[in-house]
């Protein structure tokens, strides 16, 4: 099916399948509930998992494919953002030519840093793409602030061209709000089944379709002949130098469709929200797509978008919870026993979300290179190889008598 | 003239921490072969010893001073510390006030034994791991330990003044001759300054003119060949964790009264840190001491009025700068060995 072989196209389906029903699976306890705070299916967060998944797909073409680190992709989330924003200021408030510019600017940037920061490799890299990164965060803040907004971030106003857009439209005193060709992104739709309430967002389904598409995209990077190139250059540059074969064309152009990845989920980000600020290129920023790759499974096609959403998760569902909740939580036991759960338990939720991501960072980067995919593996191969032991078992004990 | 030479007094401060820190970082890497991401942290760590110890000193009791009446004419409470007790008020009030510098004593033993554990439990399992791998595993450490301080100090700084000896500034270039007023230096600023260049020139000669050190030295040489010679080089290149950790922690003691220590501070020194070594050389300690006093000064010259006038927005950006042009013209670095880490 479209050119990819059949566990690849299962795994496709599968993503297809979740990202179109996320409204319900992210939503399994009914309104009102105690367990209501762990619903993730509403459209901000449902926006952010698959725009982050794009974010760390790309991410993911560079580092598991050519294990170049870089420590500064948050800069093409940046310009992404601030072309996109550019282009609903200055042209339209469709979201296509918009995400189009994100995409073209990003790659561009994108090719500029790279030709320099290729030209070294290692932690060098890392520093020298953390550098671009971090030089372009304190322009965007400083003396671009023209073109960036600056401090306040870069806003649509009332007064922009769109000339593209009819006049009638800003004519109404309201800002506009992004859409495509008409349907606005920000709009949802609801559908409340019994004291479950579902919410199907435009946006969502904007980002979910542009995800699937790149995953897509991916995909068939990671299978095809140029993939197997970059994965040759991960595990040893030299010999393919000594083959008289010229990696840089590679590095840099899995390099550029990273940038170009990440552009692209800066545009989407703007595209959901028209405000684009500099605090997206800081390095943290870059710091968190790294964390997301690592913990879903570096290397892996699905890994990624895991990590992407178990973070988003944690940041919006686990930062949420306070001393009370988990109070309730541990009602039931005597009251000693109740403080002293909570005590020990407190640091790590809440505000303190932050501890836990890293600790489990670490326990990843300790344990489990491979990250949770291999996790999952690892426990799946668990189970067969306890099946075969017994039958093993069985084997040797039928034999035994015999002898 | 004296615009120059207050931009170098200006750098020297900046200066003299990052080159505290990038020394640490390259004692590590020189001797372990480790890039350690969360060295920002342990200078994190260093001035919330500070922070420590000078909540330590002013631990104090409340007793009701029946001789003072407050607003309402009840009698007024008043916090006596535990060391006005012990010391008598006057000597108690010196001890507050010197709470930075006496954190030393105590940041030292701390800072090493957090080295050693982490060296031991955690750095050492990923000496055969790929540079990859280090820098994720201590960046996550990084994240660890600036929440755990987060969670006990709170997010907002901590203002941890200097001894009321060092507060202020004054006119220093009066004492060489030039105009008056024309040349303001804090004191502290000094004192920084000088501190730091007591600290690398003790790391200097302890390296140089110890057997210790001499050991450790022909440890960064050739490794193998020190270990099939009988010495248990693993335990002494554990023994320089620590002490670069006392380094970085030593830094950041000292540094709090220029910039009130909060929980992110150290990953704010951590990029530049890097960008230092990166510039000095990768192992190369005179190189680190070196490029950490220069992007100090340059930092300083950048931020000069006539020169934001000519390039805008150079001072934000000319660390990075400079770090991109020595990278990519002198791959190895001002001073890095021929042949370490220049692929």
């Amino acid at each position: 099916m479209l050119g990819l072989q059949k566990k690849d196209a299962s795994l496709l389906l599968l993503v297809f399948a979740l990202t179109m029903l996320a409204p319900f699976i992210l939503n399994p306890f009914p309104e009102g509930s105690g367990w209501a705070q762990f619903n993730a299916g509403y459209p901000d967060l449902m926006q952010r998992f698959v725009i982050f998944g794009i974010f760390a797909i790309g991410f993911n073409i560079l580092f598991g494919l050519t294990g170049y680190l870089s420590f500064g992709h948050a800069a093409f989330l940046g310009v992404g953002s601030y072309s996109a924003v550019w282009m609903f200021k200055l042209l339209s408030m469709n979201v296509i030519p918009a995400i189009a510019l994100a995409v073209i600017t990003s790659g561009l940037f994108a090719l500029l840093i790279g030709f320099i920061s290729l030209r070294r490799s290692g932690i060098y890299f890392s520093i020298l793409t953390l550098a671009f990164a971090q030089m372009s965060f304190a322009l965007a803040y400083s003396v671009l602030t023209p073109i960036t907004g600056g401090e306040t971030g870069l806003q649509l106003a009332l007064d922009d061209p769109r000339i593209l857009d009819s006049v009638s439209a800003a004519a109404g005193g309201n800002i506009p709000v992004p859409s495509l060709f008409g349907i606005e992104m920000r709009d949802s739709s609801e559908w409340s089944v019994g004291s479950w309430v579902f919410t199907f967002n435009n946006g969502y389904y904007f980002a979910a379709f542009i995800m699937l598409c790149s995953f897509y995209l991916s995909i068939r990077i990671f299978r095809s002949p140029f993939g197997l190139m970059l994965r040759a250059v991960k595990s040893n540059q030299q010999r393919l130098n000594y083959t008289g074969l010229n990696t840089r064309p590679y590095t840099l152009a899995a390099f550029v469709i990273s940038g170009m990845y990440a552009g692209l989920a800066g545009g989407l980000m703007a595209a959901m929200d028209p405000l684009a600020g500099a605090e997206r290129m800081f390095w943290t920023a870059s710091g968190e797509v790294v964390l997301m790759t690592i913990l879903g499974g570096v290397g892996t096609l699905i890994g990624p978008v895991l990590g992407a959403g178990m973070i988003k998760y944690m940041e919006n569902i686990l930062s949420k919870i306070n001393s009370d909740i988990l109070h309730t939580w541990f009602a039931f036991l005597p009251d000693g026993l109740e403080d002293f759960i909570v005590t020990i338990i407190y640091p790590f939720i809440g505000k303190g979300w932050h501890l836990t991501l890293g600790l489990l960072f670490m326990m990843v980067v300790i344990f489990l290179p491979g990250g949770l995919v291999e996790g999952g593996q690892k426990i799946a191969k668990l189970f067969k190889r306890g099946k075969k032991d017994d039958d093993g078992a069985k084997a040797a004990d039928a034999t035994t008598p015999a002898e | 003239m004296d615009a120059i030479l207050l931009q170098i007094l200006n750098g020297l401060d900046k200066g003299s921490a990052y080159a505290l820190i990038a020394l640490g970082l390259t004692l590590i890497f020189g001797t372990l072969g480790v890039v350690n991401f969360a060295h920002g942290a342990l200078f994190m760590i260093g001035a919330f010893c500070a922070v420590t110890v000078s909540r330590i000193l002013t631990v104090s009791r409340t007793i009701i001073d029946d001789t003072q009446k407050d607003f309402l004419g009840n009698p007024l409470k008043v916090e006596v510390p535990y060391v006005h007790d012990w010391f008598g008020q006057a000597t108690g009030d010196v001890i507050i006030d010197w709470a930075v510098p006496l954190s030393i004593f105590f940041a030292i033993p701390v800072m090493i034994c957090v080295g050693v554990i982490m060296e031991r439990g955690l750095i050492k399992h990923f000496y055969h791991r790929p540079h990859a791998d280090q820098i994720l595993v201590t960046f996550g450490l990084a994240i660890v330990l600036q929440e755990i301080i987060k969670f006990y100090y709170g997010a907002n700084p901590i203002p941890t003044p200097a001894p009321s000896a060092f507060t202020g500034s004054f006119d220093f270039g009066a004492m060489f001759g030039f105009e008056p007023n024309t040349i303001i230096y804090p004191y502290w600023r000094l004192v920084y300054f000088a501190f730091a260049a007591v600290i690398i020139g003790a790391v200097f000669a302890f390296l140089q003119f110890t057997t210790f050190g001499m050991v450790v030295r022909a440890g960064m040489a050739d490794r193998e060949t020190v270990g099939l010679l009988g010495i248990n080089i693993d335990k002494r290149f554990t023994i320089m964790f620590g002490l670069a950790a006392a380094v970085a922690g030593l830094a950041g003691v000292m540094y709090t009264p220029i910039n009130s220590p909060n929980y992110h501070m150290g990953m704010d020194f951590l990029v530049l840190s890097f960008v230092v070594v990166v510039v000095g050389g990768m192992g190369s300690l005179p190189g680190a001491v070196l490029a950490g006093f220069l992007l100090g000064i340059l930092e300083s010259f950048a931020s000069m009025r006539q020169v934001i006038e000519i390039i805008p927005g150079i001072n934000q950006v000319i660390i990075y700068l400079v770090a991109i042009i020595i990278l990519l013209t002198r791959p190895r670095g001002l001073m890095g060995r021929k042949g370490v880490m220049e692929e």
